[in-house]
């Protein structure tokens, strides 16, 4: 899939390409994502070294931004406690939709290795904001991060903008 | 329409209000998830109060219900930067109580990951303090390097970052062929990035500007504080366990002790401490040299991991040197197969604790700088 | 010196306040003292010029059962010696002398040993939790601690 693509089939010749307005919107939406950065734990090491030149993360487009309004989706990287969950809640409400949450590693998809006796650990951030996509593993490798990235691209692609709900291509 | 009041402000009217800043606790700089409550009177810190807890895992808790194996992989996610050196102190306490005899070659392949996982711990830790002062290629040029040591430790333990590598009595698996070969690879890697990072950033102007004579800590404060590790001997104290307190086979190596001797601006600042890691690096690099002519080739290294671990009542309180300072473990068993009591004395919340003395009367952006010297992990302080 | 040596030496001054040497196996000897003399004797630890230790090592809180006691791991960078001095309180009471002010490191340790344990130290100029959020309750690392079901109504298990 991919707007681009079509190319190959160029409209009587011209390099035309047909389609609708979302996926155009979409194309570039899903291009040039910006994040904020929730380094919380172990896994926000990883994600340092995703970051860093090995394995560069910002070829997917994105930038790390500091401030949640700026930011297009969130990663939450590491265990969440109940001290930092309201924090979290608070970042979340002050960002401009449309917003996408990407849950790092065991500890914030559902409380990880803290899940019988932690007291003081959120069993899963998706207990106080929605999550979009999961990635696995404690902590999850670069290429992890990698493909969690492009299933939320693939996501983005789908959705059809004025209706949430609906997925673009079905009727 | 109302008339708009004019206010006429005389300087001598202005006060000098302190106001209060809240640093975190997702703040980037403030490495990990780190609350600091500033008050500042314009640009000046007056006082530093440091919220913890962010972080808190309930690790004392979940070493009193599980089995001492099981709390291997817990101590890892302590100090998450460098897991191979956590695991240590706790897997000698549990030898020393169980008198199990560890085979040479189990005690040279220790140290090897240890130093390993050391040169990556101040990799990222001079990294990140470069990037506080805003200097970003050495971030790049360690991170590239940091892969090499990573990928032997994979190879050797399975994980990229928290390795669960360590056995009571041995290690989780034997080295892989060729082995050393990649281990010298990696220390002449080193070598050449930091001859690189001493031009680039340790000697640069701006560097030396911003940190130089920036938190000075001397040496009273700091063993009065009880700090440890490059932050103590930053601040010209000789003083490093590897070397007083010899454990395992450490006295067989030839290495010094860096300290910090004020190159540049006085013993004890920011800078000092950086350079200390720095040449710690080279430190570690002879000692891993080194234990790769004396490792014995043959020998049996998980032969020797006792099936049912049960030590009897007892109590210890063991330390190592960790890459960020001393980390202790005082273990209570009460002869079950499990802990009564496992208390972690970790490097980074002693050394932390520092923090509000040391950063009185200096910017505020040298507060982050102060931060970043101290080569914190959340993870370790909050447990 | 050796904890043996420490103890007579205590003894003489401080008489019935050291109660005993604890030479336990597969331990570290151990000196159990009184709270009511513990800043004296804790301060003659530290400025003495036979013991000087100066560096507190690791100061941990734990739960006896009936009591709660205090584990102080000293060190002397001057005469390289160790020493290991314990204090148990009841329960019903936990307090303890604060020694924040010989050692500084002393503030947050024992912040933390009152956090997770429960044991009030007397003296202490700022204690409050440390670790836990200020509204918590409880001291989790009770051996009868019950881990509450919510926490500000988001769950706990």
């Amino acid at each position: 899939m991919g707007l681009l693509n079509r190319l190959d089939d160029p409209y009587e010749g011209g390099g035309i390409v047909l389609g609708k307005i979302e996926e155009l919107l979409n194309w570039g939406r899903s291009k040039s994502d910006w994040y904020l950065h929730f380094g919380l734990a172990c896994c926000a090491i990883e994600f340092m070294a995703m970051n860093a030149s090995h394995f560069d993360f910002m070829r997917f487009g994105t930038i790390p931004r500091t401030s949640p309004r700026q930011a297009d989706f969130i990663m939450v990287t590491g265990t969440v406690t109940f001290k930092m969950a309201e924090r979290i809640k608070i970042l979340y409400e002050q960002m401009a939709e449309p917003k996408y949450v990407i849950s790092v590693g065991s500890c914030s998809n559902s409380g990880g290795p803290y899940w019988e006796h932690g007291y003081h650990v959120l069993k899963g951030v998706d207990r106080i904001i929605p999550v979009d996509v999961y990635i696995p593993g404690c902590p999850p490798r670069p290429e992890a991060f990698e493909e969690g990235m492009m299933k939320l691209q693939e996501k983005i692609n789908k959705q059809a903008i004025f209706n949430k709900r609906k997925l673009l291509g079905t009727e | 329409m109302t008339e708009i009041k004019r206010y006429d402000l005389e300087y001598s009217q202005l006060d000098s209000d302190r106001m209060r800043i809240n640093v975190g606790p997702q703040h980037p700089s403030t490495h990990g998830v780190l609350r600091l409550e500033v008050e500042v009177d314009g640009e000046i810190v007056t006082e530093v109060v440091p919220h913890l807890g962010y972080l808190h895992r309930s690790f004392e808790k979940h070493c009193e219900k599980m089995t001492f194996p099981q709390i291997i992989p817990y101590i890892d996610r302590m100090d998450y930067i460098s897991a191979m050196n956590n695991e240590w102190p706790y897997v000698m306490a549990l030898e020393k109580m169980l008198d199990v005899k560890v085979p040479e070659k189990v005690e040279f392949i220790r140290v090897i990951v240890a130093e390993l996982n050391r040169l990556a711990n101040h990799q990222i830790a001079v990294a990140t303090f470069g990037m506080d002062a805003g200097a970003f290629t050495p971030f790049l040029y360690y991170f590239r390097d940091r892969e090499s040591i990573i990928w032997i430790l994979e190879r050797l333990s399975g994980a990229r970052l928290l390795y669960n590598y360590f056995r009571v009595g041995g290690m989780a698996a034997d080295i892989y062929p060729g082995f050393k070969e990649d281990c010298l690879e990696v220390v002449k890697k080193v070598r050449k990035t930091n001859e690189e990072i001493m031009d680039l950033l340790i000697h640069n102007n701006i560097f030396i500007k911003r940190t130089a004579n920036v938190g000075v800590l001397t040496p009273e404060v700091a063993i009065n504080f009880a700090c440890s590790g490059p932050v103590l001997r930053g601040s010209g104290v000789k003083f490093d366990l590897r070397k007083d307190e010899p454990y395992s086979v450490y006295d067989r190596f030839d290495f010094d002790v860096p300290v910090g001797v004020g190159e540049v601006g006085v013993v004890g600042d920011c800078w000092n401490r950086n350079m200390v890691r720095m040449k710690e690096m080279e430190q570690s690099c002879r000692i891993i040299e080194q234990a790769l002519e004396m490792m014995p080739e043959e020998g049996d290294v998980t032969g020797g991991v006792p099936r049912r671990i049960k030590p009897p009542k007892g109590e210890m309180y063991i330390r190592t040197e960790n890459p960020k300072g001393e980390l202790g473990f005082y273990l209570v068993t009460n002869g079950t197969d499990k802990p009564e009591r496992l208390k972690a004395r970790g490097p980074s919340f002693v050394n932390l604790s520092v923090i509000p003395e040391i950063s009185k009367g200096y910017m505020f952006a040298d507060l982050i700088l102060i931060l970043g010297s101290i080569d914190i992990v959340l993870g370790e302080v909050d447990r | 010196m050796l904890p043996g040596e420490i103890f007579t030496k205590l003894k003489n001054d401080f008489g019935d306040a050291i109660i005993e040497l604890n030479e336990s196996p597969n331990s570290d000897p151990w000196i159990l003292v009184g709270a009511d003399q513990l800043f004296d004797i804790f301060h003659t630890l530290r400025d003495a010029d036979e013991f000087q230790f100066d560096y507190l090592m690791s100061l941990s809180g734990t739960d006896l059962g009936e009591n709660l006691g205090v584990v102080y791991h000293l060190y002397s960078m001057t005469h390289r010696h160790k020493l290991v001095v314990k204090v148990e309180v009841p329960k019903g009471n936990p307090v303890v002398p604060t020694v924040e002010r010989l050692w500084r490191t002393a503030d947050w340790h024992e912040r933390e040993a009152y956090d997770l344990i429960g044991v009030r130290f007397e003296g202490h100029q700022n204690l409050i939790r440390i670790l836990l959020p200020y509204d918590w309750e409880g001291h989790p690392l009770q051996k009868d601690y019950v881990t509450p079901d919510s926490y500000h109504g988001m769950k706990i298990s």
